[in-house]
């Protein structure tokens, strides 16, 4: 068996975060996704975090992660023989995704409507900060600048403080989740009506009218003209909030109607015994709560978090214990579902990396090959293309690809 | 026009809160014809509405425009056609409703299953089962049918009983961990919900990759994704410096991670402000140095102080061992500055920067109105105009675009009854006595 995509091939200029997951997505579901590097590769290999510490281009955990399955064929798209090394892998392909700045592409000789002259049932995704066609579409961005400008950060964090934003990259992925839809799409158009555009995949767009929770403040807003503002501290009532426990802190919602089950939770306390702890209404009394809370924060300052997950799990609060990094990796369920896949690499050796993000009964995920080395397949997809050794040999000679 | 590229692929939406109903909307937006099954006899949490059917009028008055701000501050008599934090999700869809608890709510819904390409839902484990909703039924119904089930935590293994919100499940994921203030507790975290709309993204996606696989082979096949797991990928780097190198990350506020690789300072500063926090009035500006081309053009914008000519802040691992001098001094640079100034003059030397945009300047801002992202639009209720989203992205040779303002509850029985169930008026009127049919929640709710 192998992924759903097996017979699409994907010419990937795409470089940094969100473009390279949309097509991770890809070849890890099987499309032959060819990853064409500038001359020194995608500059997320300068990205670390590094194995050893140290940086190098083929030791990047970034570019590791976002590019599993891909080939990679270096080639300097500047030079004219490069370009003609594009066209002719364009003739063998299904679709092109790029995230270069607005006008790149152009520049290069590589637009959209040589492309579309070229092979009229083959679109183009373009993945950019803030899209073709816009006042800001020559502005630079970053995960934070985006996330500020485009998503839902100004209400994130204290009221005395400043917006804080989500972990690293998080925001670019969901928007390159978002772009793989699009991708799609586009893949569909094509092959079924042999109908070739050009997608203006913005980013900001993506968190504007999407990929997290923006529209609903802007609704709101629109709606009864309050603003969604930034709490003004740890939103905590009886059994509702994150707390600290044994080990660390769990994330709890008990409260609430599901109060009822409260005894079941903490184990049948004797302090529990009182009948007044019945009435649902007492979560709403302040001199209730702290007299709860100090039983409470005795009780799970005695009990880890994966413990109080399990009680919470029995009598189906919501809850999820804060695990760091480390036992997320180590935890014996995640290992049993066999999420986590190996990948044996030329330079790292073994690399445990996050596996599938989901299971298709009949197409499945598959690691097929790690991230590549930059120009490890250059010979290997020009020769599929048509070009002999000794073409290629002389376009390494001339620095117009790099060739391992 | 082509068509669109879904147009003929129907979609039968067991889902719910937003990882099922973002998904279905991405799916609606190319064309696909969704049918968002709903019961007037059952809430489902965080789906159309919080936190039930019925919100007194009293909550529309105070809270979070988000999740209290209801149109004209007045709940009116269905508000769950209308709450900011759901309507958005129910443009180019169709809603109709069937008890699908009752025996005969079960065989309609194994009628339309028939009809469909793809079901989908992402309910607690327990509950398609309660309902004998599976892979296997849904085959009897038709053969190549493709079914999507989207727990937090999949449907084996010791913690798929587990109750969840994305929310929790990014918490067991490491995010709540990885992500708020530099040396902040996570109890100051707010609640976010970001694995919701990754899971809904890629629900979409895996549908669309299944269809593909189908129109190949004849075969449709069954998805499971754990949401937890699908997560995953938005803290990748950290698990790749742990399977690297042992090291365990933590919550770095603003800055970047890859400050050694050059990305500092990387921050969120304070500006010109018309009023305090408390009005939701102060004034950000978002900045990060990629590069250190964009520190000497940073530098240049500031006019080249004294404390920013320091020759160790020239490089990136410079930089990165300076971020808390860079983050008191830039702090100080940009309290004297209007956020939109700076976002000029900042862009304009090729430096990342944006305001951290409050939603209520979303809509003037010139971007948002050149891509037309909001468009005005008049629901049901007699609410008034206001601007609700188009799709992400546009098709430009494919029709698009809002084909359908957010649907009502109900608002397609007519059609799923009459046209595609070819049900008389004879037995509408039973479906409906029997409380299958209906365009509001129940009372007894």
């Amino acid at each position: 068996m192998s992924g759903p995509l097996n017979d699409v091939r994907v010419l990937d200029l795409t470089q940094h975060i969100a473009g390279p997951y949309a097509t991770k997505l890809f070849a890890d579901f099987g499309a032959d996704v060819i990853k064409i590097e500038r001359p020194g590769g995608d500059p997320s290999r300068r990205l670390g975090p590094y194995k050893g510490g140290e940086p190098h281009p083929e030791k990047s955990g970034t570019f590791f992660y976002f590019n599993t399955n891909k080939r990679s064929v270096a080639l300097d798209l500047k030079e004219e023989r490069g370009r003609e090394a594009f066209w002719r892998l364009l003739e063998r392909a299904d679709m092109v995704v790029e995230s270069f700045r607005p006008g790149v592409m152009e520049s290069l000789g590589l637009g959209w409507d040589e492309i579309h002259a070229r092979r009229p049932d083959v679109p183009l995704v373009s993945i950019t900060n803030f899209g073709q066609e816009s006042p800001y579409r020559d502005y630079k961005g970053s995960d934070l600048v985006l996330y500020a400008f485009a998503g839902e950060m100004f209400s994130t964090g204290l009221l005395e403080r400043e917006p804080v934003k989500m972990y690293g990259t998080a925001a670019l992925v969901q928007s390159g989740s978002a772009a793989a839809t699009a991708m799609m799409g586009a893949l569909m158009a094509g092959r079924y009506q042999g109908v070739g555009q050009q997608v203006d995949f913005s980013i900001a767009d993506s968190h504007l009218v999407g990929v997290d929770r923006r529209h609903a403040t802007v609704i709101g807003y629109q709606y009864s003209g309050r603003k969604s503002l930034r709490s003004p501290g740890a939103a905590v009532g009886m059994l509702n909030g994150v707390f600290p426990c044994q080990d660390g802190w769990v994330d709890l919602q008990g409260g609430g109607a599901r109060f009822s089950n409260a005894r079941e939770f903490l184990g049948y306390p004797e302090w529990m015994e009182d009948e007044k702890w019945d009435d649902p209404a007492i979560q709403m009394n302040p001199e209730a709560v702290e007299e709860f809370n100090a039983f409470f924060y005795v009780w799970l300052l005695e009990h880890t978090k994966r413990e109080i997950w399990e009680a919470a799990r029995k009598v189906r609060f919501l809850c999820g214990p804060l695990f760091t990094i480390d036992e997320v990796f180590d935890d014996p369920n995640f290992r049993a579902r066999g999420f986590w896949e190996m990948a044996d690499h030329e330079e790292l050796g073994e690399v445990e990396i996050p596996g599938r993000p989901f299971l298709m009964s009949e197409t499945p995920w598959e690691l097929r090959r790690p991230a590549p080395l930059l120009g490890e397949h250059t010979a290997e997809v020009l020769g599929e293309a048509g070009y002999d050794a000794g073409a290629i040999n002389e376009l390494a000679a001339a620095g117009v690809a790099e060739v391992r | 026009m082509a068509k669109q590229p879904l147009e003929g692929i129907r979609i039968l939406d067991l889902g719910g809160v937003w990882a099922g109903t973002f998904s279905t909307v991405l799916l609606a937006d190319l064309g696909a014809e969704v049918l968002k099954q709903e019961n007037q006899f059952v809430w489902q949490p965080s789906t159309r509405a919080v936190p039930g059917p019925r919100i007194p009028p009293a909550m529309a008055q105070a809270g979070p425009g988000w999740v209290t701000g209801l149109p004209n501050n007045d709940p009116g008599e269905s508000p769950w056609n209308y709450h900011p934090m759901f309507v958005s999700l129910y443009r180019n869809k169709r809603s109709f409703t069937l008890d699908i608890r009752q025996p005969e709510g079960k065989a309609i819904l194994g009628r339309l299953a028939a009809m469909s390409d793809a079901v989908l839902e992402n309910s607690a484990v327990g509950t398609m089962e309660k309902l004998g909703i599976s892979y296997e039924w849904l085959r009897e119904q038709r053969e190549d049918i493709i079914f999507l089930r989207a727990p937090g935590y999949g449907i084996t293994g010791e913690y798929a009983s587990a109750r969840t919100m994305g929310a929790h499940l990014e918490g067991t994921m490491g995010h709540q961990i990885l992500r708020g203030y530099l040396g902040g507790d996570p109890n100051s975290n707010s609640g976010i919900f970001a694995a919701d709309y990754i899971a809904a993204a890629q629900i979409a996606l895996a549908i669309m990759m299944a269809i593909w696989h189908r129109n190949n082979t004849g075969k449709g096949q069954f998805i499971e994704m754990a949401q937890a797991e699908n997560a995953a990928a938005m803290f990748a780097q950290a698990y790749m410096n742990y399977s690297f190198n042992g090291e365990v990350d933590h919550a770095i506020g603003n800055r970047s991670i890859y400050a050694d690789d050059g990305q500092a300072p990387c921050g969120v500063y304070p500006c010109l402000s018309p009023g305090g926090s408390e009005t939701g009035d102060d004034r950000w500006i978002a900045i990060t140095v990629t590069s250190d081309a964009t520190w000497e053009a940073l530098r240049t914008v500031m006019g080249d102080p004294e404390w920013a000519q320091d020759p160790e802040l020239a490089t990136g691992a410079g930089r990165a061992a300076s971020q808390d001098l860079l983050d008191e001094k830039l702090a100080e640079w940009t309290a004297d500055f209007e956020d939109e100034d700076l976002f000029a003059r900042l862009q304009a030397a090729g430096v990342a920067a944006a305001p951290v945009l409050e939603a209520s300047r979303v809509l003037d801002d010139p971007h948002v109105q050149a891509r037309n992202l909001y468009v005005p639009q008049e629901l049901q209720d007699d609410i008034g105009v206001h601007r609700y989203p188009r799709p992400i992205y546009d098709f430009p040779e494919s029709e698009g675009g809002i084909r359908r303002p957010p649907v009502a509850f109900g608002q397609d029985n007519d059609y799923v009854y009459r046209e595609l169930l070819g049900v008389s008026d004879e037995e509408y009127a039973r479906l409906e006595a029997e409380g299958h049919i209906a365009t509001a929640f129940s009372e007894t709710l």
